[in-house]
């Protein structure tokens, strides 16, 4: 696989004026500047293969948009190189390359031209810019008469019939009325069928996981995580919820404590993804050294958006571990499972009956995958028995 | 510049779109562009019938180096705002830089043709006409004042995003640049005062002829300006020698071109963050 678009460890350098002195007399009275370095991006690598779409995500002031505009030539990298293959479009901001006083049908001109593309064969997509946009009856009004949903509407269709290789889209998905928005998302999906390369800058992390076959999250100008968009894109509702917390991480009193655990289908060792009505089991090994008076251990499962799916504890499965010292096995069978495709995670925790005292929790550290038979799209799995009878 | 090439289609919409901006909601729209040539001339035949002017047809001398001066100054003051005026452009669209500041030279050189064709209709309806062993300077010379203004204009143009002084700089350099270039007085005169005048050595009549402007007016005025007294009104230079000077302008503008065009590609990587 060829990569599209290879970002080799680029870093840029911004300086930050406390006052930016624009002027010669200003510079020449302050003597040296007094500026101060800030790094938008430090080192950062990847690549993009040829025909893939990459998610690029991350917290306000991350770098996700400087990194989109050193992609797209805008910005000079202060270090690093980008290297691509084939046409760039890049769609920053909806209508950027827009003047009010020019018509729509010769802003659509000066737009495409921006992004490359010939006087014919913009003649040639015209009518389908049109067309898409929904703007028939106002292309030859000059655009600072046109609500923001037609400019809107009129930088999208732009956008994606100049036809470029390589599509770079910063956040515009998420404006427009809820049609257009389906039909940008249709249109998205058409450029991937071509084999067309994505980078999609967003705040919207279910679209990101939905559209994109990579991702990487940025942190202060940092590549935090990347890979699997499932995977990234937990990583970053995990930092949104607990910014100061560790990931996976313990805690507790530790009086009983979790000293193995492993996820089970049948008697076999978890190694491929569940499928719908499977029963999942799980076996906590507990270890007290002093003895503790009637634990009880629980477990929860979240899915890829964090949120809470199920949760279960010894006590309502109307069982008792007594007065533990030393080992124990502690074993749930869940299921059959209702839940279809998706990768969800595992909590455990031992603690008092009454809650008031937590032993140990190990917080979403393991992990199982369900995926459904093909052609199946379901929110849940739910065993159905049908039966024909004569009345 | 091959980058440049790939975008012409740039260039060409937005000179579109300037004229355009230009001339929306004005009544009488691009007849504006030919009122500021018209209107100098008459000020200026007035002050010329005061203060006294050893050309006999002055309209038509003045009208031959100012409408060139006119490409200049207007490309030059309109170029150093053409990329902070597009800030939005620069900040949110890739392409190359270098199409703003020539965008204005292309809209200021499209004024420039029709104050031409006005200028020609003119000569001709009023019997004055051409010259034909002399007009041939008129190309070197539009070649010369188009490198010479493109050149000037990228400089301005990239010194400015960072220092906005050079906008105010530049207002007071053409007006002190104006009245050293010999569009309004005759060169002529200007020969005989200053050829015996010296400073520091240096004669003030060589120092007059640094100026590459002058040199590409006395190009235009001898191209079109033939009069009976067209001999004492332009420098005693032969055409050769006119023709030799235009070329030597036009060799300098290529290399200043070369040069500026250098600086303006290596600021303009940091123009998105300036701006």
């Amino acid at each position: 696989m060829t990569a599209a678009i290879e970002v080799a460890a680029i870093s840029k350098r911004f300086r930050v004026y406390r006052e930016k002195p624009s002027s010669l007399k200003q510079r020449l009275l302050s003597g040296r500047t007094r500026a101060e370095d800030f790094w938008a991006l430090r080192d950062v690598s990847f690549t993009v293969a040829d025909g893939k779409s990459m998610a690029l995500i991350g917290h306000n002031g991350s770098g996700k948009s400087t990194m989109l505009k050193v992609i797209a030539g805008i910005l000079r990298p202060t270090e690093g190189t980008v290297s691509q293959r084939g046409r760039i479009a890049a769609l920053l901001e909806l209508g950027a390359g827009f003047h009010p006083e020019l018509t729509g049908r010769e802003n659509v001109y000066l737009n495409a031209s921006f992004l490359g593309l010939a006087r014919r064969d913009t003649d040639r997509v015209y009518d389908e810019v049109v067309a898409f946009a929904e703007l028939g009856d106002f292309m030859d009004t000059a655009v600072k008469f046109y609500s923001s949903g037609m400019l809107v509407r009129l930088g999208f269709a732009v956008a994606v019939h100049v036809d470029p290789e390589i599509l770079l889209i910063d956040e515009v998905l998420a404006v427009g009325d809820e049609s257009f928005q389906a039909r940008c998302l249709d249109r998205v999906r058409t450029f991937q069928r071509e084999g067309r390369t994505i980078i999609l800058v967003t705040h919207a992390l279910d679209q990101a996981r939905q559209l994109c076959d990579t991702a990487v999250m940025l942190d202060h100008g940092r590549v935090h995580a990347e890979g699997n968009p499932d995977d990234v894109v937990r990583t970053m509702r995990l930092t949104i919820l607990r910014h100061d917390l560790e990931f996976a991480h313990d805690e507790g009193t530790r009086e009983v404590e979790i000293v193995g655990v492993r996820l089970l289908r049948g008697a076999q060792q978890l190694d491929g993804p569940l499928h719908p009505a499977d029963v999942l089991t799980i076996e906590v090994e507990l270890r007290a050294d002093e003895p503790v008076d009637d634990p009880v251990v629980s477990f929860a499962f979240h899915d890829g958006t964090n949120l809470f799916v199920f949760g279960a504890d010894t006590a309502n499965a109307g069982v008792e571990l007594g007065a533990l010292q030393g080992k124990r096995r502690v074993r749930f069978d869940v299921g059959p499972l209702p839940l279809t495709g998706g990768r969800y995670w595992v909590t455990l925790g031992v603690h008092a009956r009454d809650n008031q005292r937590v032993y140990h929790v190990q917080d979403q550290r393991y992990t199982f995958e369900v995926r459904p038979d093909e052609g199946h799209r379901e929110q849940l799995y739910m065993p159905v028995r049908a039966e024909v009878s004569e009345p | 510049m091959r980058e440049l090439v790939a975008n012409r289609e740039v260039l060409w919409n937005l000179v579109r779109k300037e004229l355009k901006v230009k001339y929306t909601a004005s009544v009488l729209g691009t007849v504006w562009s030919l009122m500021n040539p018209v209107v100098f001339m008459a000020v200026f035949t007035f002050v010329a019938k005061i203060l006294g002017s050893p050309v006999d047809v002055y309209p038509v001398f003045l009208l031959s180096g100012l409408l060139a001066w006119n490409l200049f100054s207007v490309s030059v003051s309109g170029g150093a705002q053409s990329v902070i005026a597009n800030a939005n452009l620069v900040k949110k669209v890739a392409f190359p830089r270098e199409v703003l500041p020539l965008a204005t030279v292309g809209v200021a050189f499209v004024d420039f043709v029709l104050q031409s064709a006005v200028f020609v209709v003119f000569l001709l309806a009023f019997g004055y006409g051409f010259v034909l062993d002399r007009i041939w300077l008129y190309p070197l010379a539009l070649a010369g004042v188009v490198t010479f203004t493109v050149a000037v204009t990228l400089w301005v143009s990239s010194m400015n995003v960072r220092y906005r002084d050079v906008q105010h700089l530049i207002g007071l350099a053409l007006l002190v640049w104006f009245w050293m270039t010999p569009i309004v007085y005759a060169g002529g005169q200007v020969q005989e005062r200053l050829q015996a005048e010296t400073i520091a050595g240096v004669s003030l009549w060589h120092l007059f002829l640094a100026n590459p402007m002058s040199w590409l007016v006395f190009g235009f005025q001898g191209a079109l300006y033939h009069s009976g007294d067209a001999t004492e009104v332009l420098p005693a230079f032969g055409t050769a020698q006119l023709a030799l000077g235009l070329a030597v302008v036009f060799v300098v503008a290529v290399a200043l071109l070369m040069v500026t065009w250098r600086l303006f590609f290596s600021l303009s990587g940091d123009f998105a963050e300036e701006l």
